[in-house]
């Protein structure tokens, strides 16, 4: 009997997709849930060293910071370093709500010429590169479950999702993939 | 499908995306400790159901999560307009008309094969 408890990640060592959209599970991150008015951005913006966007669909990126756009006041800010957010943002001294939700989303990273074809198999999204640009992002939904995408480069897009809906998402997507390889 | 224009994401996203949340511009009366139960009951629990336009709260839940207003027809189902959360209501006869209603199976999807 294991005497220690092992942390596992959601989707460890998963590896999928085809030879169309590679599925990779993105490396652990830390995450804030950001709510801010419009009052407090320049604030947070300067203490999370990342412009929070202030239009739909869009983000801003600093190094491996992310702020992307979900609502009028609300921002899911990533970084890929496992950087403390929450004191970032607490240090802004402007008024806002911030949840650090690192551990409740995981992503996908979902790259080849298929990607936009493996996450249109369940996103009704257009994705195409005029509506959907390098940077793009928007929160959406992929089959039942709800997810948050950002497109990083032409051929790549990260894909959040809950760690629970994680199997679901992983899974529908590598039919997507599957298929975007016919 | 239909889709839908989010006056906050400002284009048009997929229906799977939002969620109905009934009647717009049902204002809560000011003096609500004092009306009378049947007043309540109009305020609270009593909807016109209208065959035609309807006025209607819409949650892009899966998208910017914002409420907003729309005004839709019951019997084609299609969306008139959409404007954001405490604006008026717009004036539809501003707005372009929608073709006559059409109820049956065969005028809005053709003949059945």
């Amino acid at each position: 009997m294991a005497d220690q408890a092992i942390r596992k990640a959601p989707l460890a060592g998963l590896r999928g997709g085809s030879h169309a959209a590679i599925l990779t599970p993105a490396a652990p991150a830390s995450r804030i849930s950001l709510r801010a008015g419009k009052d407090a951005v320049p604030a947070l913006s300067a203490a999370l060293g990342v412009t929070l966007p202030l239009r739909p669909k869009t983000s801003a990126s600093s190094g491996k910071r992310h702020a992307l756009w979900l609502g009028p006041d609300e921002w899911l800010v990533i970084d890929e370093d496992g950087a403390d957010l929450m004191a970032a943002a607490a240090s802004s001294g402007a008024l806002h709500s911030a949840v650090d939700v690192s551990h409740r989303n995981t992503a996908i990273i979902v790259s080849g010429p298929g990607a936009e074809v493996a996450i249109n198999s369940g996103c009704p999204q257009d994705l195409s590169l005029g509506l959907f640009p390098v940077g793009a992002c928007s929160r959406t939904v992929f089959g039942k479950a709800e997810i948050v995408l950002l497109r990083t480069a032409e051929d790549t897009f990260r894909l959040e999702c809950w760690r629970s809906f994680s199997p679901f998402v992983f899974g529908l997507l590598s039919e997507g993939a599957e298929d975007a390889a016919h | 499908m239909l889709l839908i224009y989010c006056p906050y994401c400002e284009e048009e996203r997929s229906e799977l995306e939002f969620r109905n949340a009934g009647d717009a511009h049902i204002a809560r009366p000011t003096n609500i400790a004092d009306i009378s139960d049947e007043e309540f009951e109009a305020y609270f629990f009593l909807r016109d159901n209208p065959k035609g336009v309807i006025f209607e709260r819409w949650r892009h839940i899966h998208g910017c999560s914002r409420f907003f207003n729309a005004a839709r027809d019951t019997v084609s189902d299609r969306f008139l307009t959409t404007y954001k959360a405490g604006e008026p209501k717009p004036d539809l006869d501003a707005q372009p008309k929608t073709a006559a209603t059409v109820e049956t199976y065969e005028a809005l999807e053709g003949a059945a094969q």
